[in-house]
């Protein structure tokens, strides 16, 4: 599994590097958009993945067994996607403000 | 007892925060607030750094998970000092917002914004696992893009852009580097980071997280080559905010480097030895010599902070008790000078007619104390005795001498010449020229307020204390700088254990 979800992430952080290099500032967004995607699934995958084994401790045992899946990254990630939601919103809403007040939404505006 | 006492910095400005909110619409009620708010905050963080120094290493665990499991808050001498100095600046640069905002009242959400800053500022000094500085960080950059759009104007909009897309990027960076560390090591937190990868043998791992972490701080900092969003941004904001900005954020990013530098990466001595010196080398010329090129007062300011903060790195690269002693110095003395510059400059544009040069002058007759108190932290920042900035210079340089790094040495040396006759252009354009003639729709002058004499008299007059009192100062550093070399105590004080 771990491979696949290697390549996956890959391609999503090049994609999302070649988006923020574009000149237009939604395409930047999507950039964005990409780059927090493809780190939340890195730290998803960076463990490995195990399936089905949800770190229930078994009814009678005190202690987990081995093998079970790590809870944590999922817990980093709900964060990571809350805090990433919040700031790309904030983004989106900066770009509806500066097209209102340059009507453009090209980078060249950037140099004033 | 000492718990509550870790829980403080985080809870008074989150406190403050949510009453502001609930008494915007009450302009005097909410600037009340805001300003007791951080003088209780100022309060706290004075105590946390006496019983810092009084009991050593202070732990907070929340929900009484042992680390390296549940939460960690940890206050080491580092920590401390850095809470004290946020406080200051919050109460300076809060009592000195209230002339600068009072006029313009739409800014009703201003003072509930800028305690959530500080509160992300004191959490990421605070923490004590990599997953909560990052959260810490996103706290502080959430308030500082909106206090960075508070007029919505284009300028604000364009610098925003900039700004905000970097920050983005390196908050991935950083939770990449984090997600991958956690993927090898099975934990986030610190201390237990240190030890475990003090023992590992996967050379590869380190490099290559040590890397991720670099460039993200790195950017946050304002590092060569990774700074053109400080200088694009930065004089967009009122000064208030562009002052705090100043003093605070760019050193949080100096402080995750020192604390992941002396902690987490220590056996990794190749490649900080080689880029760190580089790159501190290079951060000091860049942000000097883009200085010189600026007219406009805050741009000026912005890329002199560049060229301090390579001094600080330059401590850090030469890893020796000394320079690090050095650069926790120069951190304390940077925040207190740079914020105060700042503050000194909203008033020099209100007292003339703006902030860009060609528009000043004349201010040495008509406003001669705020020259005086202008010369204080410009002479402090170029490192004239016996002030501050002096101080923190000599014993970087000297910790540079003594490791044979002439190169550094003497590019350390210039850049101060350098940071002089910036710090004279401004007194010449600003104080010493006449007036100039100016048209119609030029900014009209505005009265200074005495809300902004006084915190800006108290920050030159703190400038000059530490620079007479440079010994115990010093003591105080060299006894953080001890602390950060030997992280035996701070992992045993995180973990529990013998050390």
């Amino acid at each position: 599994m771990e491979p696949f979800w290697a390549v996956i992430v890959g391609v999503l952080f090049a994609a999302a590097v070649y988006m923020l290099l574009r000149r237009h500032l939604a395409k930047l967004a999507i950039g964005l958009i990409l780059l927090s995607n493809a780190a939340n699934l890195l730290i998803l995958s960076a463990p490995g993945l195990v399936r089905g084994r949800p770190d229930f401790v078994p009814e009678g045992a005190q202690v987990l067994g081995p093998g079970h899946a790590d809870p944590l990254p999922q817990a980093l990630i709900l964060t990571a996607i809350v805090i990433g939601f919040g700031v790309l919103a904030f983004f989106l809403a900066l770009m509806r403000r500066v097209f209102l007040e340059v009507s453009d939404l090209d980078v060249e505006m950037l140099k004033e | 007892m000492i718990d509550l006492l870790l829980f403080l910095p985080i809870t008074v400005p989150l406190a403050t925060a949510l009453l502001s909110v609930i008494v915007r619409d009450r302009a005097r009620t909410s600037a009340f607030v805001g300003v007791v708010g951080a003088g209780v905050l100022l309060v706290v963080n004075l105590v946390l750094l006496v019983r810092v120094q009084d009991l050593g290493i202070l732990v907070a665990r929340p929900g009484n998970w042992d680390a390296p499991f549940g939460i960690t808050l940890v206050a080491d001498y580092l920590s401390a000092a850095m809470l004290a100095i946020t406080g200051l600046i919050g109460l300076a640069v809060s009592v000195y917002a209230l002339t600068d905002t009072a006029e313009r009242y739409r800014h009703k959400n201003f003072f509930a914004l800028f305690h959530f800053l500080l509160m992300g500022v004191c959490g990421a000094f605070l923490a004590g696992d990599l997953f909560n500085l990052y959260v810490w960080f996103e706290v502080m950059l959430i308030s500082s893009f909106v206090l960075l759009t508070l007029d919505r104007s284009r300028e604000q909009l364009v610098g925003a852009v900039q700004y905000v897309t970097i920050n983005l990027v390196s908050s991935v960076i950083f939770l990449a580097g984090l997600g991958l560390l956690y993927g090898n090591t099975g934990t986030l937190n610190m201390a237990d980071l240190a030890q475990k990868l003090t023992l590992s043998e996967d050379a590869m791992l380190i490099l290559s997280s040590s890397v991720f972490f670099l460039i993200a701080f790195g950017i946050k900092a304002g590092l060569f080559p990774l700074f053109f969003w400080l200088p694009g941004s930065y004089h967009t904001p009122p000064i208030a905010v562009a002052a705090l900005f100043s003093g605070l954020l760019t050193k949080v990013g100096v402080y995750a480097l020192i604390r992941s530098f002396t902690l987490i990466f220590t056996q990794d001595q190749g490649l900080t030895g080689l880029l760190l010196p580089a790159i501190a080398g290079a951060t000091m010329v860049a942000g000097v010599l883009g200085a010189v090129a600026q007219s406009d007062i805050r741009k000026i300011l912005s890329f002199h902070i560049i060229s301090q903060i390579g001094y600080m790195i330059m401590g850090l690269a030469l890893m020796t008790p000394l320079a690090l002693a050095g650069s926790i110095f120069y951190l304390i003395h940077h925040i207190v000078v740079k914020t105060n510059l700042f503050l000194i400059a909203g008033m020099i544009a209100r007292a003339g007619r703006g902030f860009h040069l060609s528009k000043l002058g004349g201010l040495l007759n008509a406003k001669p104390y705020l020259a005086l108190l202008f010369l204080i932290p410009a002479f402090s920042l170029a490192g004239i005795p016996p002030l501050s900035g002096f101080f923190s210079k000599f014993i970087i340089i000297r910790a540079g001498l003594e490791t044979g790094d002439i190169a550094l040495v003497v590019t350390a040396l210039v850049v101060g010449v350098l940071t002089l006759i910036s710090m004279t252009k401004i007194w010449q354009e600003a104080f010493w020229k006449a007036q100039p003639e100016h048209d119609e729709d030029d900014q009209p002058k505005k009265s200074v307020g005495v809300a902004q004499w006084v915190p800006v008299a108290a920050l030159a007059v703190i400038t000059v204390i530490i620079g007479i009192a440079a010994e115990p100062v010093m003591n105080f550093a060299e006894t953080a700088a001890t602390q950060l070399l030997d992280p035996a105590a701070y992992i045993a004080a995180v973990l529990g254990g013998q050390p």
